[in-house]
């Protein structure tokens, strides 16, 4: 089907652009990483405290890299008027949203993967008793996040103060989709008992569906001239 | 929504609410039996609130409004209400905490009300600021309309999940009581604050509206001014 | 217009277009129609609208009011149809930095849904000179290069109308006289052409037909040799004088 080529086409032009110069993901891993080694750091304490710390601060370093991730991602874009390019083919502007998404996604996921082996390292911590679990929630939460980063992304293109505007939109509305993957997040690693743990998956999924919808049908007002 | 109600009329019938609810949460109302006089800001605070979510809720309709029709008029109410309602958000965080300091002794608690506010108050901000911040103006209309409506459902969510978390993470109810077992004057008395400050909301909205369109008006004579001069 | 050319492909109208930027109006209530055959310049001094106008041919800017019409049709809403049959050149380039000349045509290759693409490339590559630098990423280019890439990126999908914005800044005298033969065959190709320069003797040379702004309104919108130039305010140095 074209519509799946055409998101192909712009998901790999996204990927082979940054494995050229690779500078966001980059940025992206060394931001995530400061802040998991600065709360590490900080709090040298028993193994309980960190069971209750860890999944805020793996959240908390996801959210900030992300964001610096989705600001590059319309900054490559802004340099020879690309947006405008790509409006001059017969291309669904929905069609443009996921691709773009999905490379957003892609390149949170693999800081996320980069400071999942830091945080193992550091906190001592193996994430593989629940690990089906953590990715499923990490899966979703990840979507709905890089979901609004890609539309508030592309709102905040169009202002003097893109990096602030970015932030000041994503973490209000994104609030939740990360308080609701650092509960679910911090059950699996705790070993919740039986049953439960689709609760906690089901919050996150149904959250980032709800807004993965929303950014996808609203994005071709955002690209209107 | 046009509203055929003459302004003087809904000034005067405002002016005549406030009066009254302020006799109302001062003279009318009971004393609180734990806390003394400073709980009467309560009525403050609610009805605030209350304005504040329905602000939101009127800016979600005309977002929608807009990206349908590309009605101007929807878009200038929407800006008008995240105008007048940021302040009105702005007063539930101002009467929250002094409140709270004096009947409970605490400054500020994430309790659901205080919770909710907060999150609303920061759409707000990013609304207005979105606005203020626009390199192209001609954009503003559909940008804001998306906020507002992204805005408005992450308000929802923020409502479901809000409660849902205190169900697994509880905490002593404390600004959220009077609802239940509300002694029947509070009661009137609140509901006529809710229905001042509701008349005082459109009020300022209205009068805000009325600068829009005299801008609007305004542009318009220049857009037919450069027009007509046309250098030869 | 060439003898036996049936006129049956669709033709690009613009019917009393306006485009404010706040309350300055950029464009007033321009009319105007472009038809394969047609090869028109449009001329005007700095701030005219020139670039507005061509801009919003391109679906890249929607009218204040009016409409643009491609085959009878609002491009607002179905926008697919004029933009496979429009290509455009404008001062942004809309090339990658981090690619290279061939991954950026191909790239816009695939978003047109274009088949024989490789060959394609190579056809439009050819036409600019730029073969023997397909594997020179973008952003190292000269000005000059990166002009005749976009160029090549607005020839690949092989458009029926030709909408050109300043096309020959940054070009060398040799890669001028190639764009200059190259948009001289458009019409006989059956194509239409419509673009600006600042130079008008070279603009006369290639266009049969003028179309003048000036501050946003149509001056003049016919055939070039009869054009009033001095009403206009433009002085020839060649070919008719053109005096009223």
């Amino acid at each position: 089907m074209s519509n799946l080529k055409v998101i192909w086409s712009i998901l790999a032009k996204d990927l082979r652009v940054e494995w050229r110069n690779r500078e966001t993901l980059a940025s992206m891993c060394v931001f995530g990483l400061l802040i998991i080694f600065l709360f590490n750091f900080a709090f040298e304490t028993a193994r309980e405290e960190t069971l209750r710390l860890l999944p805020a601060v793996l959240w908390v370093a996801i959210a900030f890299a992300g964001v610096l991730g989705f600001n590059r991602s319309f900054a490559s874009e802004r340099e020879n008027s690309c947006l405008e390019g790509m409006a001059l083919a017969p291309v669904d502007p929905s069609l443009i949203f996921v691709g773009k998404m999905l490379a957003n996604l892609l390149f949170l996921a693999a800081a996320e993967v980069v400071m999942a082996f830091a945080a193992t390292l550091w906190f001592n911590f193996s994430f593989l008793p629940a690990v089906g679990e953590l990715l499923l929630i990490a899966f979703f939460g990840t979507l709905g996040y890089a979901a609004l980063g890609t539309i508030f992304g592309a709102v905040a293109a169009n202002t003097r103060m893109r990096e602030v505007m970015l932030t000041v939109l994503q973490f209000p509305v994104a609030f939740w989709i990360l308080m609701l993957s650092i509960d679910s997040t911090s059950n699996a690693m705790r070993g919740d008992p039986g049953g439960n743990w689709i609760g906690g998956v089901a919050r996150v999924a149904g959250i980032s569906v709800v807004f993965t919808v929303a950014s996808f049908l609203l994005f071709e007002y955002v690209l209107e001239e | 929504m046009i509203r055929k109600f003459p302004l003087r009329l809904h000034a005067g019938l405002t002016l005549a609410g406030l009066v009254v609810a302020l006799y109302m949460i001062f003279l009318y109302a009971p004393e609180e039996m734990t806390m003394g006089e400073v709980q009467r800001i309560f009525y403050l605070h609610v009805s605030c609130a209350w304005t504040a979510l329905m602000g939101f809720i009127i800016i979600f309709i005309a977002s929608i409004a807009y990206l349908m029709k590309r009605s101007q008029p929807a878009d200038e109410l929407a800006h008008a209400t995240a105008e007048v309602g940021f302040i009105f958000c702005t007063c539930v965080l101002v009467t929250g905490p002094l409140w709270a300091k004096p009947a409970w002794g605490i400054w500020w608690t994430w309790d659901a009300r205080l919770t909710l506010t907060f999150l609303l108050w920061l759409l707000y901000v990013a609304y207005l600021m979105l606005r203020s911040y626009l390199v192209n103006p001609g954009r503003a209309a559909n940008l804001c309309a998306v906020v507002g409506i992204i805005g408005f459902v992450d308000v929802l969510i923020d409502y479901m999940a809000i409660r849902w978390w205190r169900t697994q993470h509880p905490q002593p109810v404390i600004l959220g009581g009077p609802e239940s077992g509300l002694d029947p004057r509070m009661l009137a008395t609140l509901l006529v604050s809710l229905g001042t400050f509701t008349l005082l909301f459109f009020l300022l909205v209205r009068i805000r509206l009325g600068l829009a369109g005299l801008r609007r008006e305004f542009s318009e004579i220049r857009r037919t001014l450069a027009f007509r001069t046309s250098e030869d | 217009m060439p003898p036996g050319n049936h006129d049956n492909k669709p033709a690009l109208e613009v019917r009393n277009v306006t485009k404010f930027f706040g309350d300055l109006a950029a464009v007033k209530e321009v009319t105007l129609g472009l038809r394969c055959g047609d090869s028109a310049l449009l001329y005007g001094p700095n701030g005219a609208g020139k670039t507005t106008l061509l801009r919003m041919l391109a679906s890249l800017a929607r009218p204040s009011s009016g409409e643009i019409l491609f085959a009878g049709k609002n491009i607002e809403h179905d926008g697919a149809g004029a933009k496979v049959a429009i290509g455009f050149v404008s001062h942004a380039t809309f090339l990658y930095g981090e690619l290279t000349v061939r991954e950026n045509l191909r790239f816009f290759g695939r978003l047109f849904g274009l088949s024989n693409l490789e060959k394609r490339i190579d056809a439009a590559l050819e036409m600019f000179d730029m073969l023997p630098r397909e594997n020179v990423f973008a952003r190292d280019l000269s000005r000059g290069l990166q002009q005749r890439a976009s160029l090549a990126r607005a020839f690949l999908h092989d458009p029926d109308f030709v909408i050109l914005d300043e096309p020959f800044t940054g070009l060398d005298h040799e890669s001028v006289t190639k764009l200059e033969n190259l948009l001289l065959r458009l019409p006989e190709q059956g194509k239409a052409l419509l673009f600006s320069t600042h130079d008008f003797e070279q603009g006369a040379a290639l266009a049969t037909r003028l179309i003048a702004l000036k501050a946003g309104s149509v001056r003049y919108n016919g055939p070039l040799n009869e054009a009033p130039f001095k009403k206009l305010g433009i002085t020839r140095t060649s070919g008719p004088s053109g005096d009223e």
